[in-house]
């Protein structure tokens, strides 16, 4: 991890000037930001935008990384996430190239940040009002799978004809017993426009009701911008007689003994051995730093499970 | 005209329909009142469908009205309504009943889902109402309830079709357009679907267009006919009327064709 905690990119000053500020050329900021104005003004509503190619392939962020490029400005601070951690490919590649493209600070602090984008996670930290969320969006249609047809698709969102996403609840319910979607579930926002979450675990649907930061979701493949205002009501689909729920554990985090936060099962060895830990890497981190321990934090813990100041000694 | 005449549930005036030079449908008029069944037939390339899409606001006719007695407006042009208002109508107040299933069912939603879901898109919200209404249904039209969980490209054709009409039946429509109901299926089954579809039509009410090659299908079913050759209405009657007493060259020769066993 060469990027712990809060790092100037003192190099990125003089790499980037090849570049424009943030990569993308000004008219096409001007654009994109468009379309964030409109989407912003209708939540939850899909802006088709001018996607640009970016050095960055398909279903890795290129719609987030363009929203990124066209709000970020050089005195933000931004913290990238990949499923929760700071330290993952996709995470570190996405804020080296900030760090080099528009010379700005990084982080992996969810409160010292300015700009957070994300892909498949919402940070446990609670986010203020002058931070902004920066989704990633694989799939921006949330009824693709059983309305395959885009000008349908259209003509349901434009009349709010939703009843399609509850058919699939409905078949979750009638082959399991209760709602089996966990991640991508679907929400109304400001009870008007259906929208895709992104793949986020359900686990993190409540946190964007009436979530104090500005949330932009940017799909470069499927060229599609939407937004949710700050304090904008969200609410997850679900039956009268099957009401919604998010998904819980009977561990605690095992490195940070966290009983609030979103676990991943971890397979430690081929003989079954396995432990919980905390997705969002930075929450976990802080709450050891603070000096909470969970049941396996200690000498036998995983190295990958150190905390993050201990590995950065030690490299 | 006196007060006593009732209002038709649909009134068609003139319709015509082109593809390009080919004309489907040319100058029909018809009007169908509530609780009756128009039988619409004629050869392959007749213009029975198109007519029958026509009708049905799925395809926007060259010339011509179609006007259907809405709940809100009364006798409303089907296609000077709003959009939103005729997709709502196809979705409440009529029922279409596709004459090659996968038209009309989601192949891969279970057959409980497949009912559920137009209860779910007039705005149901409680699952277990929605499966109890869902499974009476399939029950009517005498699906065996341990297959509700299984979706229909696992079963038979003649299952597929009474699946189908559940499905547009869960509602309470007013008017059901059928294409070719019996399609595709051997004649025990046909024999079965029909009786199913005149005990339905009749207990509930529903006023019905069917468009069919097979007149014995108009025969059990149709209280009116009409016959159609190159996109002309050549005949039109009550139904045993046309069928023991044609009167048209064609209607003729219709009947005759009729195998007899």
């Amino acid at each position: 991890m060469t990027e712990a905690g809060r790092s100037t990119a003192t190099a990125g000053r003089s790499v980037g000037e090849a570049y424009n500020f943030a990569y993308l050329d000004e008219q096409t900021k001007r654009m994109i930001r468009r379309c964030i104005l409109k989407a912003v003004a209708v939540p939850g509503y899909q802006v088709p935008f001018g996607s640009r190619e970016m050095p960055l392939p398909y279903g890795w962020g290129t719609g987030g990384i363009q929203v990124t490029a066209s709000i970020i400005g050089p005195d933000d601070t931004l913290k990238v996430i990949d499923q929760g951690a700071d330290d993952t490919t996709n995470a570190v590649s996405i804020r080296r190239f900030f760090a080099r493209v528009a010379g700005i600070e990084t982080t992996d602090r969810t409160a010292e940040a300015t700009v957070i984008q994300t892909r498949h996670r919402i940070p446990e930290h609670p986010m203020r009002e002058d931070q902004i969320l920066v989704l990633q969006v694989p799939k921006p249609e949330p009824m693709r799978y059983l309305e395959p047809r885009e000008l349908e698709c259209r003509k349901i969102h434009g009349f709010s004809e939703y009843g399609l996403m509850h058919v699939q609840l409905y078949e979750d319910i009638a082959k399991f017993g209760e709602i089996t979607t966990t991640y991508d579930y679907p929400v109304m926002v400001n009870r008007r426009h259906l929208m895709s979450p992104t793949p986020i675990p359900k686990f993190d649907n409540p946190k964007m009701h009436r979530f104090p930061a500005l949330q932009l979701f940017g799909a470069g493949r499927e060229k599609r911008i939407y937004a949710i205002p700050p304090y904008t009501e969200v609410k997850s689909l679900d039956f009268d007689d099957h009401p919604f729920e998010v998904q819980t554990w009977d561990e605690c985090c095992a490195l940070c003994g966290a009983e609030d936060s979103f676990l991943d099962e971890v397979i430690t060895d081929d003989e079954g051995g396995k432990m919980f830990v905390c997705s969002d890497s930075h929450y976990c981190g802080e709450r050891r730093a603070a000096g909470h321990v969970g049941p396996m934090e200690g000498e036998d813990a995983p190295s990958f499970a150190r905390p993050a100041d201990q590995e950065a000694d030690g490299s | 005209m006196t007060e006593a005449a009732p209002s038709p549930l649909l009134r068609v005036t003139g319709l015509t329909h082109r593809y390009g030079e080919i004309v489907a449908c040319r100058d029909i008029s018809f009007e169908l009142f509530a609780r009756e069944v128009l039988g619409v037939v004629g050869e392959s390339g007749s213009g029975k469908t198109t007519l029958l899409n026509c009708c049905s606001a799925h395809l926007e006719p060259t010339a011509g009205r179609v006007e259907y007695d809405t709940r809100t407006h009364g006798l409303a042009d089907v296609f000077g309504l709003r959009e939103p208002e005729r997709r709502m109508l196809m979705r409440t107040d009529w029922g279409v009943v596709h004459q090659n299933p996968r038209d009309g069912l989601r192949m891969d939603v279970t057959a409980g889902g497949n009912v559920a879901e137009r209860l779910i898109m007039t705005g149901a919200r409680h699952y277990g109402r929605v499966r109890g209404e869902a499974t009476t249904w399939m029950d009517r039209v005498e699906l065996e309830l341990d297959r509700v969980d299984d979706p229909p490209k696992t079963y038979t054709g003649g299952m597929q079709q009474r699946l189908q009409i559940a499905r547009n039946l869960v509602t309470k429509p007013r008017l059901v357009f059928m294409d070719e109901p019996t399609g595709g299926l051997d004649v025990s089954v046909q024999a079965r679907l029909l009786d199913l579809l005149r005990g339905l039509v009749r207990e509930l009410g529903i006023a019905a267009i069917v468009v069919t090659h097979d007149l014995a299908v108009t025969r059990l079913l149709a209280d009116r006919l009409m016959v159609m050759r190159r996109g002309e209405v050549v005949e039109t009657g009550l139904t045993d009327q046309v069928l023991d007493d044609p009167q048209n060259p064609y209607t003729q020769l219709l009947v005759s064709s009729v195998l007899q066993v």
